[in-house]
């Protein structure tokens, strides 16, 4: 706890608008030009059940949420319950006492402040809704943290029609007013307004930031059947299908969502779906008959704890090893993991230039905590994007020596790529093995000469990422031990490398984003300086070190894994990792 | 002019001698050369099966797709691009098994296409398994006791799932299958032809015989094709007479009609440019 430093936590029933509220004290703090964090974790349940979100607010960057909490915004009594041992000494819990009874034998603690505020009490005199008594709190929670009600307003502004964007000022107006009166500035906290406020950053979940991407690389048609938690996109893209003057779509399920994507892709247009473990296993077949017929859709997949339906809201890893491999036979493919919002945004519109370059499936891979987290970027730089589309050939007719061959035999492995439509034309792809016109064709050497064609676009993508930011590394240079993960693990290891550090612990970081093709030349010679290595994953078998063993012929020296459905908290990862220095 | 030789192709065709799947190819070459559709305007889709290497036979565009998968894959493409012909070529379990999901939501979505089911109401090309279409008591290598539940009715699914255009043929009469697919191409919306095709090699039971002295055309007996609930009635007659022909067909509103967004251009159209995100990513603010 210090001045503009928070940790606050909002929580309550399911259905009681845990997320919203979470998020609308997330902007508030955004708005002021703090950076700001904000994870939410809910049940696989619409009603009843303990949702909550934290918001990690702060005068410098955060990467991820924090493991203690300063503030509780508890809207029903299980959230003091559950969270009472998380609360630092002196936090403060806001809660109406009119509504939970509790006892210090409950609470456990006496280093906590507790602050009444009659919410349902002030909700009723407003006549509102009881959702409303979530806005109270934050009125309440503005005011104990000296801050300003105006930005809260201006959010609710943003985010609600006028009506009930009035309604709830007042009801923040009223939290606000009864802490000032009954508390005073009692909490100590001073949360003052930067000088960078106002509407500069952005702050967005992975899934919108993957959305946005898409939008940016001028993807036309998306199609998916709602899975958690990949469903987000889908309801990001939806609103916008007018607007961006696209298709999107709800399929019937998974298979007719990548067949249509496939589709789409071989009709000329950029396409793309997301899913979680399970849709792609029905996604599967599908993928493999985009690495057959060379079609170039990009498919995102955020993996949630498994085997099976697993913990539908909940986070994990586990999928990488499936996603490198899904589908039966071989054929060339790329999977990117980006780590943070930005990346999310910048990496998808590499994947589909990637996906028509070489007229391959394209693969994201994220999973709950990065897609569903909301994260702080700067307003993302739209002049860095170009398009790509490879060898597509963008005129009204086919002007060629010979007859348009779609799967043509090139030095590259890739082929000129025709719109059905074009004249003069006849586009034809298949799933079964093929000749180059398309033509169903089981001879033994075709089937080995377009095998090596599909393969060889593998050693030219290859080459293409040498120049593409496959890795990343963060310093120091000179450390005791190297960190490597993908994916979200990102903002706790980053977190957790600023800790050591304040305590004269020099850890590095390195981050591997596309892992296939593997970037192993980069990772070798960051790891041939490393003096000791330790792999970061939520995973159980630690599918990352398996594939730095296949690569790289070396074992890690130390895996810290989680696979409890939760991301790593960074105080405690940093604990982890001192262990094993 | 398209001409049947523009249509023909360099590959061997192995279907065996008599297969209803001939009737079918002819029909529909005919029906491109009598509407005079441009070879590179047309894609045909297939699935898995014998009717799947159709696409080997029509030299248009073509996408040879996975089992049961047609749809989905065919409504991508005129999605994108609609001024394209799109023809899903299916067989019965290709579509009624493999990928009956699909059908019921390709129906009511009425996506303006054409389904033709190459029906022969037994699985071919993995050498003659019952499908969902065999009738009731049908033996084969995967029901030596006989089929146990009765056959599926996908003329009456269709009718119910609100199918636009209804219509079953019998690649045994070329003619009529071929004015079938004329009307399925010219209606706007998703038309549905289930075409009954003798598999000459394990189909014992439904042979052309069978069907020439069963099968009777619907137009032949006056009826109203805008009368659903007298299509549902056809639909279900099964056993000493069977009818062909179209039993319904209405005209509503495409899936894109209802994407005012995309009136101007096709997807396919649409400039390869990165496209301006200000005003969403400033809502982000």
């Amino acid at each position: 706890m210090g001045n503009n430093k928070i940790s606050l936590l909002v929580g309550g029933e399911a259905g009681a608008g845990i997320t919203r509220s979470g998020f609308l004290f997330a902007k508030t703090c955004l708005r002021g030009g703090l950076y700001v964090f904000g994870a939410n974790d809910y049940q696989s349940l619409i009603r009843g059940g303990h949702n909550f979100y934290t918001v990690r607010a702060d005068k410098e960057m955060v990467y991820s949420q924090s493991d203690t909490v300063d503030v509780l915004l508890a809207l029903n009594k299980e959230t003091i319950l559950f969270h009472k041992h998380e609360l630092v000494s002196g936090a403060g819990i806001i809660y109406d006492g009119d509504q939970i009874e509790l006892t210090d034998e409950e609470l456990e603690r006496d280093d906590i402040r507790l602050y009444h505020v009659p919410l349902r009490k002030i909700v009723k005199e407003l006549d509102g809704p009881q959702i409303m008594e979530n806005t109270v709190a934050l009125g309440a929670a503005i005011a104990l943290l000296d801050y300003e009600l105006e930005l809260l307003n201006e959010v609710l502004i943003d985010t609600f029609k006028t009506k009930i964007a009035e309604l709830n000022i007042k009801a923040a107006k009223k939290g606000f007013n009864y802490t000032r009166e009954h508390y005073g500035n009692s909490f100590g906290y001073k949360f003052q307004i930067k000088s960078s406020a106002g509407k500069k950053r952005i702050f967005l979940t992975g899934n919108e930031a993957i959305g946005l991407g898409a939008l940016k690389a001028g993807c036309k048609f998306y199609a998916a059947y709602p899975m958690t938690p990949a469903t987000p996109i889908l309801h990001f893209l939806a609103p916008l299908e007018r607007k961006y003057k696209m298709v999107v779509i709800q399929t019937e399920n998974e298979i007719a969502a990548i067949n249509m994507v496939a589709g789409a892709s071989f009709a000329g247009v950029r396409s793309m779906t997301a899913t979680s473990g399970g849709g792609f296993c029905l996604m599967s077949e599908g993928l493999g008959m985009i690495g057959m017929t060379e079609t170039s859709p990009v498919i995102v997949l955020v993996q949630r704890p498994g085997p099976s339906t697993g913990l539908p809201t909940y986070s994990a890893q586990g999928d990488l090893r499936f996603a490198i491999h899904a589908s039966q036979g071989e054929f060339p493919r790329v999977l990117i993991a980006p780590g943070d919002v930005e990346e999310c945004f910048y990496y998808t519109v590499e994947a589909f230039n990637l996906a028509e370059k070489f007229q391959i499936p394209s693969l994201i891979i994220l999973d709950k905590y990065l897609a569903e987290s909301h994260g702080t970027a700067e307003a993302f730089d739209q002049n860095r994007i170009g398009i790509d589309r490879g060898k597509l050939i963008i005129r009204d007719e086919y002007i060629g020596e010979e007859e348009y061959k779609r799967h043509k035999f090139t030095e590259d492995g890739v082929s000129p790529r025709a719109m059905p439509g074009m004249k003069g034309a006849i586009v034809r792809t298949n799933a079964d093995e093929h000749n180059e016109l398309g033509y169903t064709n089981e001879d033994p050497l075709v089937t080995t000469k377009m095998t090596d064609k599909r393969f060889k676009k593998l050693n030219v993508l290859n080459k293409e990422l040498e120049k593409f930011e496959t890795i990343k590394f963060y310093g120091p240079e000179e450390a005791d031990a190297t960190i490597i993960g993908w994916g979200s693990t990102k903002g706790p290891i980053r977190e957790a490398v600023k800790i050591l550090s304040n305590e004269d612990i020099a850890v590095n970081y390195l981050q591997i984003l596309y892992l296939h093709p593997f970037p192993t030349d980069k990772v070798k010679k960051i790891l041939q300086s490393a003096k000791k290595t330790i792999v970061v994953e939520n995973n159980k078998t630690s599918q990352l070190s398996s594939l730095i063993r296949e690569h790289l012929l070396t074992t890690v020296d130390h895996k810290i894994l989680k696979y409890d459905g939760r991301p790593f908290n960074p105080k405690a990862l940093s604990k982890s990792i001192k262990e094993v220095l | 002019m398209v001409t049947l030789e523009d249509l023909k192709t360099t590959k061997t065709n192995t279907w065996c001698p008599g297969c209803g799947n001939f009737g079918i190819l002819m029909a529909f070459k005919k029906a491109l050369i009598e509407l005079d559709i441009a070879r590179e305007e047309a894609v045909l889709v297939s699935g898995i099966g014998c009717h799947g290497k159709m696409v080997n036979y029509v030299n248009i565009n073509g996408f040879h797709g996975i089992h049961g998968r047609v749809l989905p894959l065919a409504m991508g493409i005129k999605l994108a691009n609609p001024k394209l012909n799109v023809v899903g070529f299916a067989g019965d379990a290709d579509q009624y098994n493999e990928g009956w999901s699909h059908f019921a939501h390709a129906v009511r979505m009425n996506i303006d296409m054409i389904l033709i089911v190459h029906d022969n109401m037994v699985l071919g090309l993995t050498t003659g398994q019952a499908t969902s279409t065999s009738q009731q008591g049908f033996k084969s290598k995967s029901t030596p006791f006989g089929v146990i539940p009765p056959m599926l009715n996908p003329l009456a699914h269709a009718l119910v799932s609100n199918g636009t255009f209804v219509a079953r043929g019998f690649s045994g009469d070329m003619f009529h299958l071929k004015n079938l697919i004329v009307e399925a191409i010219k209606h706007r919306g998703f038309a549905f032809i289930d075409v009954f095709q003798p598999c000459v090699t394990f189909n014992y039971l439904n042979t052309y015989d069978w069907f020439r002295q069963r099968v009777y055309k619907l137009e032949e007996e006056n009826h109203d094709v805008t009368d659903r609930r007298k299509a549902l009635d056809k639909a279900f007659e099964w056993g000493e007479r069977i009818p062909i022909g179209i039993f319904y067909k209405k005209e509503r509103s495409t899936y894109r009609d209802n994407l005012p967004n995309l009136k101007d251009a096709p997807l396919t159209e649409m400039p390869a440019e990165p496209v301006d995100i200000t005003s969403t990513i400033n809502e982000m603010m």
